[in-house]
């Protein structure tokens, strides 16, 4: 087990700070509003709010005057309505609403349809057909995952084509490691150069000819392995995919590395998003440090659902002790219970004795659960104990919410600072926690405002408690 | 209760989490439990605080009364090379596959052939015995791929099965069916009371349905305490700021007067308690929602501390509480 003290005697000291504030400071709207990015690339681990930063990025580059489109994977449906649309699909929409001159386009991307858009674009007809009527093409282009990570690389690089748009705003996939499609070229390079395609390809090349006895036998134990193990049916429709997609396959390499080279160019920028929690902080890191090895241009990192205090001054540690104090049961003679009150927090043990011994006796009659009935019928006098008392009982509350939500500030720093430790040269973008979900444009607009806001905006007290 | 275990959810809600604490919750009095991980990010091994995990079965950790937990991370690869010495007696052409780089496209190229993998092992698992006849595993435990792609991922065995109609894969594929239809198998689906991952939650359990896969429980992750409860809510509405200021002073927080430390402590405070009556009533919102899934649904506290090693076998003993084993 770690040893606690050491943190906590820091988090006694960060207290007195005024929130998390980073070493850097990633300043977005520069980033947005230079003509010179063309594509901003939003990557993290799942459910860290992903989908919506790169939806509120997008609406804010175009209120500030750029035709954008954002490219989501895989959106929930409600933020998919938050931007008026009610189903994307994989031809860029305008989104009503956004407000300037710049524009706004979202889509979904549709990895059925784009597989079949670069059959249908590169292949003659016939062979079209047949690839497209093959049944390993289909099941592999409905979208087993892997599949995903090439066509979004293939739908980034057709938007960038077109020149189009200003800017475009990729989501990632929710993958395994939503790095993966960077891999996407390579390990389409390393298929097509590989032995196996020639394997794949042998019969059906050799076909009809005498060249089988050229073949030589390792190669043919090869296909009869694979022909044992997938049966030969299954084996002959790869076999058939392979050899009808050979002549695209090039194409398909090519304009991946393409895009590839496109991501590492300096109209790109990427952009970490993480929460700040311990997993979601540990991808991250990871992230950083693979775009780093990747030659990928990192921007900096999102750090979504950061919270604050207005009331950071009064430690977790007081709070509690105040609360306790509350708590203890007053009696009516409120003069003995506050004497023995206001030399809180050291004497509040000694005056535990005088509690008990008041064994509050209104406290289970109607009179105590009613308190504004009493109010009407009895004197002010007579009743001011028992409203104190429930005041007193919603203060503790208050001070007992306080103390939890400066845990999470701690918490919330120490996993931060361990990732500023590891990586001091990346700058922080810090978003405040919403109470609620992004329900439209409304909601994204202020997502982009607190993205674009140096800190979580907080009201600005500073209480010497 | 089913023997194999599979546990998704939104990513973020602590999936990985959950299905270790239910491994060690299953493990209980003397019962021994295999936590599959499926995703290659080693989490299991960060949860467990232990060095990352080979493709190796190995236990790491002991449940109380005497239970043990074993733990694997599944290679996909690995799994194929296994799988053809195993079933096929194909050691040798495997490690010519692999030279050639068919066992690279047949885990990454054809990604849906990985998929087959890791629930192909994760079934042996499941019906594996000891020579004695007995199961090695009482269950197995999977820390399945998030909601949106669960039924895809325990489904790509039809896929399969349909696409090689003939040959030991097709009959592999149907095996491993067999068993994730059948009520050896139940998906439970992690959540929390938000509204994207109850809706993630609520379209998953649909398609789980609709794939005739079964669906097991819902349990809501990192529920957090309740502070304040409808009578403070209701009082923080109408009360008078002095009154607050009284309040807090009267507990040494100091002066209650207008700019004394008391009194703009007021402020912060009541904000806080606004927020959190949003998110209370948001909540409530959330497990009206989850109550019409008709599933049995268990909630999971969030641990003050952060998740570590002590929490989870907190966690574990609240499963249990509930009935979850």
């Amino acid at each position: 087990m770690s040893r606690p003290e050491p943190a906590q005697a820091q988090d006694a000291t960060r207290h007195h700070a005024p929130h998390l504030s980073p070493t850097r400071v990633l300043d977005l709207d520069p980033l947005l509003d230079d003509p010179k990015t063309r594509i901003v690339v939003c990557c993290g681990s799942g459910g860290v709010g992903k989908t919506t930063t790169a939806a509120a990025l997008g609406l804010r580059a175009a209120e500030r005057g750029r035709k954008v489109v954002v490219l989501t994977i895989d959106p929930a449906r409600r933020l998919a309505q938050s931007m008026g649309i009610d189903s994307l699909d994989n031809t860029p929409r305008r989104v009503k609403g956004v407000e300037g001159d710049g524009e706004l386009h979202a889509m979904m991307l549709d990895m059925k349809r784009t597989f079949d858009e670069i059959v249908e674009a590169h292949a003659d007809g016939e062979r079209a057909a047949a690839i497209l009527g093959n049944p390993f093409y289909q099941s592999l282009s409905a979208g087993f995952a892997g599949t995903q990570e090439y066509m979004a690389m293939e739908k980034l690089g057709q938007l960038r084509a077109k020149d189009e748009w200003d800017l475009i705003v990729v989501d990632t996939p929710p993958s395994r490691s939503a790095l993966d499609f960077l891999d996407a070229p390579k390990r389409l390079g390393s298929f097509l150069d590989g032995k196996l395609i020639r394997v794949l390809l042998a019969p059906a090349k050799m076909g009809g000819r005498a060249g089988m006895k050229f073949l030589n036998v390792g190669m043919s134990m090869m296909t009869g392995a694979l022909g044992k193990l997938l049966g030969g049916q299954l084996l002959k429709d790869v076999q058939t995919f392979v050899a009808a997609m050979d002549s695209m396959f090039g194409g398909f390499r090519t304009r991946a590395d393409a895009t590839y080279k496109l991501l590492q160019a300096p109209g790109t920028a990427f952009l970490v998003v993480a929460a700040p929690e311990r997993d979601a902080l540990r991808e991250a890191a990871y992230f950083v440090e693979r775009l780093a090895a990747e030659d990928m241009p990192l921007a900096g990192l999102v750090l979504n659902r950061v919270h604050g205090s207005g009331a950071d001054r009064l430690s977790a540690e007081r709070a509690l002790a105040a609360a306790e104090n509350l708590e203890e049961p007053r009696i009516v003679d409120q003069e003995d219970g506050k004497a023995g009150l206001r030399n809180s927090p050291d004497t509040y043990e000694s005056s535990e004795s005088a509690a008990s011994e008041a064994p509050a006796p209104d406290a289970g009659s109607p009179a105590a659960t009613d308190p504004e009935r009493t109010a009407a019928t009895d004197g002010p006098k007579s009743v001011t104990p028992h409203v104190e008392r429930s005041v007193d009982q919603l203060t503790a509350g208050l001070l007992r919410l306080h103390a939890e939500r400066m845990r999470l500030l701690s918490r919330e720093q120490r996993t931060r600072d361990r990732f500023t430790a590891l990586h001091p040269e990346v700058a922080v973008a810090e978003v405040a926690a919403l109470p609620g979900d992004v329900h439209d444009l409304a909601g994204l607009r202020d997502i982009g405002d607190r993205l674009a806001a140096h800190r979580p905006e907080l009201p600005d007290t500073a209480v010497d408690a | 209760m089913s023997r194999l275990q599979v546990v998704s959810g939104k990513g973020g809600t602590g999936k990985t989490t959950v299905a270790a604490a239910l491994a060690l919750a299953l493990a209980t009095e003397g019962k021994r439990t295999l936590l599959v991980e499926v995703e290659g990010r080693q989490g299991i091994a960060q949860l467990f605080e232990t060095e990352a995990l080979p493709y190796e079965e190995r236990k790491i950790a002991v449940a109380p009364g005497g239970g043990e937990v074993y733990a694997l991370a599944i290679d996909p690869e690995l799994a194929l090379l296994d799988y053809l010495q195993m079933f096929y007696k194909m050691g040798g052409a495997g490690r010519a596959l692999k030279k050639l780089g068919a066992i690279d496209f047949a885990t990454t190229i054809a990604p849906g052939l990985r998929d087959v993998l890791l629930t192909g092992k994760a079934c042996e698992a499941v019906r594996r015995k000891d020579k004695a006849g007995r199961f090695v595993y009482d269950y197995v435990v999977m820390d399945a791929p998030p909601t949106g792609r669960i039924t895809r991922f325990l489904n790509v065995n039809d896929e399969v099965a349909g696409l090689a109609r003939i040959g030991p894969i097709h009959n592999q594929a149907q095996a491993v069916m067999r068993v994730l239809k059948s009520s050896e198998t139940a998906v439970h689906l992690v959540t929390l009371l938000e509204e994207m991952p109850v809706q993630e939650t609520a379209d998953g359990i649909a398609e789980l349905r609709s794939a005739r896969l079964p669906v097991g429980r819902v349990i809501v992750n990192m529920v957090r305490p309740e502070v304040l409860d409808a009578a403070d809510l209701e009082l923080v509405r109408s009360v008078p700021r002095a009154a607050v200021a009284k309040s807090l002073s009267s507990a040494g927080l100091g002066g209650a007067r207008r700019g004394g430390n008391a009194e703009r402590l007021v402020s912060p405070l009541l904000t806080q308690a606004d927020e959190y009556a949003e998110r209370h009533t948001l909540e409530h919102e959330q497990r009206a929602v989850l109550q019409e899934l008709e599933l049995p649904v268990h909630e999971l506290p969030l641990l003050a501390e952060g998740m570590d090693l002590a929490g989870l076998y907190e966690l574990a003993g609240g499963l249990r509480e509930q009935g979850l084993t």
